[in-house]
């Protein structure tokens, strides 16, 4: 029967002397590790617009969002409101919730009992092309 | 023994709750899903079904309805529900690893022997979970056996007091049979419409006459299936969890056309294009097969046309996966069931006598040599992995055709949003 996995470096080598590495043989570093934290609650969205500039999201960066996190106040979260998405800052004042742009060009917005509001999911990574 | 305690988690409207985990707009608004082709309704928000909307209502017939209310109305999207399908498992196996997948949608876990203080707060909180991770509303029906979960869940759905969680075990046995006497017989588990009909004959109106039929009656006429569901109601629990589940059985692919087919050639295109996708899903669980079932038919439903389908079976002589085989025995398969004059509907593959992908045996006389299979198999498995990374079809095999006039209609198909690249949900964040 032919192997389903191969081993990625050890006995590859099938004459000549063993590889002195063969024994130091790790797994390739993945990004999912570092950024998913949960698989089945990360989901992938692409931002456009500038509304989070001085948060460091630009349009068309693409963000790693964990609906398994609690959102909490100050963290950078996916919200529906009034029927549309928005990426914003969660700020929690007592009672009352506002999402804040991170650009002064927009304003805040302080989310009243009679608006369709809802916390979509918790952002933890942007993915921004450098090139 | 300890009393058996399983759990039916079983998605809302899944189709729908799908599409509105990406929608924002929808979100309180009718939407339904329709089936391939876009032919029927098959799956309703809530507030679709209050405007009347049926299960399987041909769109045609809700046109009206649609305009008026603003219903969103979407094809059905299988990438993105297969997804949040696996998703959704994923977080009840956090649960427990006791857990059954039986449908796309529904899910039994057996919650026996754990010390819970509370069931139905623990069904809460699974119901919370799955909502958080997912985006997807459950309710959760916690009873002695499957076909009582099975009506728990049902009782969630339609009665908004229990706040999505129901357990019948902390109902009394006369509060128990107050709830199925409102069960009717065609929403018990198992009961069809044929059963429904045969019951009613004899004076069974619902799931609680069911569970009260006479001994000897249930022995004299019911078959196994219904002896069962009877004991079932009665709260012994007859059908375990299917926890690992058994190789499948067959794999099928089968599909209407985008419209009726009358060409031969396009025909062959179909039918080795369904061969193709089947021959994809019996190596996705490492499997071979040695037999396929071709079949066709006519428009039911275009009475003034001639009706004709049939089928055909081949026994193979090896199992294999191998898909330019498989192709091969499918077209030869039509060609003894093709009759001209026809316009045909659908067409489907099915394959059979499945075994595990190592259990090949050299025959005595040689014909089947164990290093080309290998040679097969491995040539497969770089076609499917290309296929996966730059998505289905990038290699396909040239007896499925280019164009694929006949493939289905998905108008209102939305996007791929957790499995493609280019078609991630697009937040305009002005």
């Amino acid at each position: 029967m032919y192997p389903k996995v191969l081993p990625l470096l050890k006995g590859i080598i099938s004459c000549g002397f063993p590889s002195p590495a063969d024994d130091y043989a790790e797994r390739r570093l993945d990004l999912d590790e570092l950024v998913v934290a949960h698989p089945e609650a990360t989901f992938y969205v692409r931002v456009t617009g500038d509304s989070m500039n001085r948060a460091a999201i630009y349009d068309g960066d693409i963000l790693v969002v964990d609906r398994a996190q609690t959102p909490a106040h100050n963290n950078i979260v996916v919200a529906i409101l009034n029927g549309a998405f928005t990426v914003k800052r969660l700020y929690l004042k007592g009672d009352t919730v506002y999402l804040l742009p991170a650009n002064p060009a927009y304003k805040p917005v302080r989310v009243e009992s009679g608006m369709d509001f809802q916390i979509w999911g918790v952002v933890t990574y942007c993915i921004h092309r450098v090139r | 023994m300890k009393e058996r305690v399983l759990a039916l988690v079983d998605c809302n409207n899944f189709y729908v709750s799908c599409e509105r985990a990406f929608h924002a707009a929808i979100q309180h608004t009718p939407v339904i899903v329709l089936s391939n082709n876009d032919g029927c309704v098959v799956a309703r928000s809530n507030e679709a079904k209050k405007l009347g909307i049926k299960m399987g209502q041909p769109v045609f017939e809700c046109e009206q309805l649609i305009r008026e209310h603003k219903v969103q109305v979407f094809s059905s999207n299988y990438s993105l529900y297969a997804d949040i399908s696996a998703r959704v498992m994923s977080v009840l196996s956090q649960f427990t690893s006791r857990l059954e997948t039986y449908s796309i949608d529904e899910a039994f876990l057996d919650l026996t022997g754990l010390s819970l203080e509370d069931r139905v707060e623990f069904g809460h909180e699974i119901k919370a979970r799955v909502w958080q991770y997912t985006g997807i509303p459950v309710s959760v029906g916690i009873a002695s056996t499957k076909t009582l979960c099975k009506i728990a869940c049902e009782v969630v759905k339609q009665e908004p007091q229990y706040g999505g969680v129901l357990d019948l075990l902390r109902f009394s046995e006369a509060d128990i049979d107050v709830l199925l006497a409102k069960v009717e017989l065609r929403d018990v588990w198992g009961i069809g419409p044929k059963y429904t009909r045969f019951l009613e004959n004899y004076g069974f109106r619902n799931a609680k006459d069911l569970k009260y039929a006479d001994e000897r009656w249930i022995r004299k006429y019911l078959t196994v299936v219904g002896e069962r569901t009877v004991l079932e109601l009665r709260g012994i629990c007859c059908l375990a969890l299917e926890i690992a589940r058994p190789t499948k059985k067959g794999i099928m692919c089968a599909k209407s056309f985008g419209r009726d087919i009358t060409s031969p050639d396009e025909l062959q295109e179909a039918v080795a294009s369904y061969t193709a996708r089947a021959a994809e899903k019996l190596r996705e669980q490492d499997t071979l097969a040695s037999q396929i079932t071709v079949f066709v038919h006519t428009n039911a439903f275009h009475k003034d046309e001639p009706q004709y389908s049939n089928s055909f079976t081949i026994r193979l002589r090896h199992p294999t996966s191998f898909t330019p085989a498989l192709i091969r025995y499918a077209l030869a398969a039509l060609r003894a069931i093709y009759r001209k004059g026809y316009s045909y509907k659908k067409a489907g593959v099915l394959l059979n006598h499945i075994s595990a992908g190592d259990s090949v045996q050299p025959d005595l006389f040689g014909e089947f040599s164990i290093p080309e299979h290998e040679q097969q198999a491995r040539l497969m498995a770089i076609v499917d992995a290309i296929n996966q990374i730059y998505g289905r079809n990038t290699l396909f095999f040239a007896a499925q055709g280019l164009s694929r006039p006949w493939k289905m209609q998905q108008h209102r198909l939305s996007a791929r949003f957790t499995t493609r690249w280019d078609e991630i949900l697009t937040i305009e964040n002005g």
